[in-house]
């Protein structure tokens, strides 16, 4: 039961995670630095947690505060100077490096490469509510369940809004959008900090429900790659694509783990990789985003 | 003490220097393919692991000699090039750029999964030690010389390739107006794909050196390729000028960095250095 139920949390928890990403990334903000913000969530909570014994819950509104301020950092002079496409892909993974670097480099207190685990507060019971960290599976399902709901909201709630539509106008032509009295910087900069927090909390939910941090699982280039790859294999356009993703590319992994065992030790990836560019280039759209098209047979409205 | 620490300072930057001009030759095969193709390979460090595999094996478990097993290491990475560009960058050439970017991105998931499972995770290298040259009281490794010195060489002949032949001219041509040159009898398609074997010919080569100095793994890639991509930004993606620059300043910073702090730090602040240029110059340092 435990197994079923742990694939559930981390479908749940990724497709959360890979929602976050989407909610700018369709918007034309095609980010390579969201494992800085994944990281600096899990690695500010349980740093805070272990060196000064604050709860996580604390520690979780100053890891908020830490995003908003690295993501307006990094965000501010992307849009005020017009970095964008390759460029700013390739400054946002600039920064996913660096957090990854700066965790690696102060291996005094973060444990470097090796990772650290939140000190343990169960003592036997189930459930420790202030350092929130919880034995029992089910508890979890909630949690991460909630959370992606939330991201859905999130989702529907941009898409919704008149910044998507002033997004979707930038995304098509910057200056034009300028012109008809679109504020660029600021749009941008608030999709971008939206973006940033949800990751930041996916980033708490993954340290807190592993109860283990590593450098190379929750930052750096190949955490920032697989969000953005995830979300292209779901669909980047529709509300459950990057869902799709995550469900998509944990049951692949799983699949061939239970079919093969451990002897092909990244089967999985060399298939996901080949399927990747297939889709990029056959299916811009995704699994569900094909899908969808299939069974309605008739043009999407335009993304 | 301060002449001992000037000393070791000294070194810091020379070596600094050697590391330079190994990450000029690393962004010179992406800077080629960007200025004339308008593509970032994000997969291109996997590119130069494939070309370490290949020394690696044809050197050591068919016992090629070195320099055989290098040259045709550098013919199959420029075939790898040219694949890429024939099989997975032609198809989305006319979609939009980001899809350029991310389709390379799936190639490079599939070259670090696919060195996984066809060589293992083990590192492995080639057993060779060349000897270091003693420079009064400095010591510099004798493959970082080589590598220095067959790295200009390699930016000399690509510099000569580009100014004084045909393919040369049409490259150039080719990359400062795209829509011109068919209409003059230059085939792009023909220049791509060229231009996609001499990007990857360059990998090749740039694998031939790094092979002399460092383990081979799957994920290699993924400790130079960042940097890497960060020199041709901060060069301006295309501007190979630029990114020669960029690579040697790069370098000073990771090296003289690593020296006073350790050798994160170098690339820490390196980094943030790169992130601080792109807002006061996000064409590159050599932009106007």
């Amino acid at each position: 039961m435990n197994y079923p139920l742990h694939l559930a949390i981390l479908v749940l928890l990724w497709g959360y995670i890979y929602t976050s990403w989407s909610v700018m990334g369709r918007l034309g903000l095609v980010s390579f630095g969201h494992g800085a913000f994944m990281g600096i969530g899990a690695y500010t909570v349980v740093m805070l947690w272990n060196h000064f014994g604050l709860s996580p819950w604390l520690g979780a509104l100053a890891a908020f505060a830490f995003t908003a301020v690295v993501a307006v950092i990094i965000g501010y002079p992307c849009f005020r100077f017009r970095i964008v496409g390759h460029y700013f892909a390739l400054v946002t993974l600039a920064l996913s490096e660096v957090v990854r670097l700066l965790i690696v480099a102060l291996r005094d207190q973060t444990g470097g490469s090796l990772g650290a685990t939140p000190n343990g507060a169960l003592h036997g019971d189930s459930v420790a509510l202030g350092a929130v960290q919880f034995s029992g599976k089910e508890i979890w399902l909630v949690i991460v369940f909630v959370f992606w709901l939330g991201g859905l909201v999130i989702w529907r709630w941009v898409d919704r809004s008149m910044g998507r539509l002033a997004l979707q106008a930038i995304a098509e032509e910057e200056e034009a959008a300028a012109s008809i009295g679109i504020h660029v910087t600021r749009a941008k900069l608030r999709i971008t900090i939206i973006s940033a927090l949800m990751t930041c909390a996916g980033g708490i939910l993954y340290a807190q429900y592993q109860l283990y941090v590593n450098p190379d699982t929750v930052s750096g280039i190949a955490i920032s790659l697989q969000m953005v790859f995830g979300v292209i294999a779901g669909g980047m356009f529709v509300m459950l694509g990057p869902t799709v993703g995550a469900a998509f590319t944990l049951l692949l992994a799983e699949g061939l783990r239970l079919a093969f065992g451990n002897r092909y030790p990244a089967l999985d990836t060399t298939i996901y990789g080949v399927m990747l560019v297939l889709f990029i280039i056959y299916m811009p759209k995704g699994i569900l985003g094909a899908a969808l098209d299939f069974f309605r047979r008739k043009p999407q409205s335009a993304p | 003490m301060s002449e001992v620490f000037d000393i070791f300072l000294l070194e810091a930057v020379l070596n600094g220097l050697l590391l330079g001009g190994l990450l000029a030759l690393l962004s010179l095969g992406l800077n080629l393919i960007f200025g004339v193709i308008d593509v970032v390979w994000i997969c291109y460090a996997e590119l130069i692991m494939c070309g370490m595999y290949c020394v690696y094996y044809l050197h050591v478990q068919y016992h090629w000699p070195l320099v055989l097993a290098m040259l045709a290491a550098i013919a199959v990475v420029a075939l790898l090039g040219y694949i890429l560009h024939q099989f997975v960058i032609r198809p989305v050439l006319s979609a939009e750029p980001i899809n350029q970017l991310l389709v390379t991105g799936g190639v490079l998931f599939f070259l670090q999964a696919a060195a996984t499972l066809a060589f293992g995770i083990e590192f492995r290298n080639l057993g060779i030690t060349l000897p270091s040259v003693r420079l009064g009281e400095m010591s510099f490794s004798g493959a970082r010389l080589i590598a220095f010195g067959v790295a200009l060489g390699g930016m000399i002949g690509m510099y000569l390739l580009l100014t004084k032949t045909y393919l040369g001219t049409a490259i150039r041509a080719i990359s400062q107006d795209r829509a011109i040159m068919p209409l003059m009898g230059v085939d792009p398609a023909r220049i791509f794909a060229l231009t996609s074997a001499l990007g990857g010919a360059l990998a090749g080569l740039a694998a031939c050196l790094l092979v002399l100095q460092y383990d081979i793994h799957p994920a290699i890639g993924l400790s130079f390729g960042p940097i890497t991509f960060l020199i041709c930004v901060l060069g301006g993606l295309g501007n190979m000028v630029g990114g020669f620059v960029a690579a040697f300043l790069f370098a000073q910073f990771i090296a003289v960095g690593g020296f006073f702090f350790a050798l994160e730090w170098g690339y820490v602040i390196a980094f943030v250095f790169f992130i601080a240029v792109m807002f006061w110059r996000p064409r590159g340092i050599l932009s106007k």
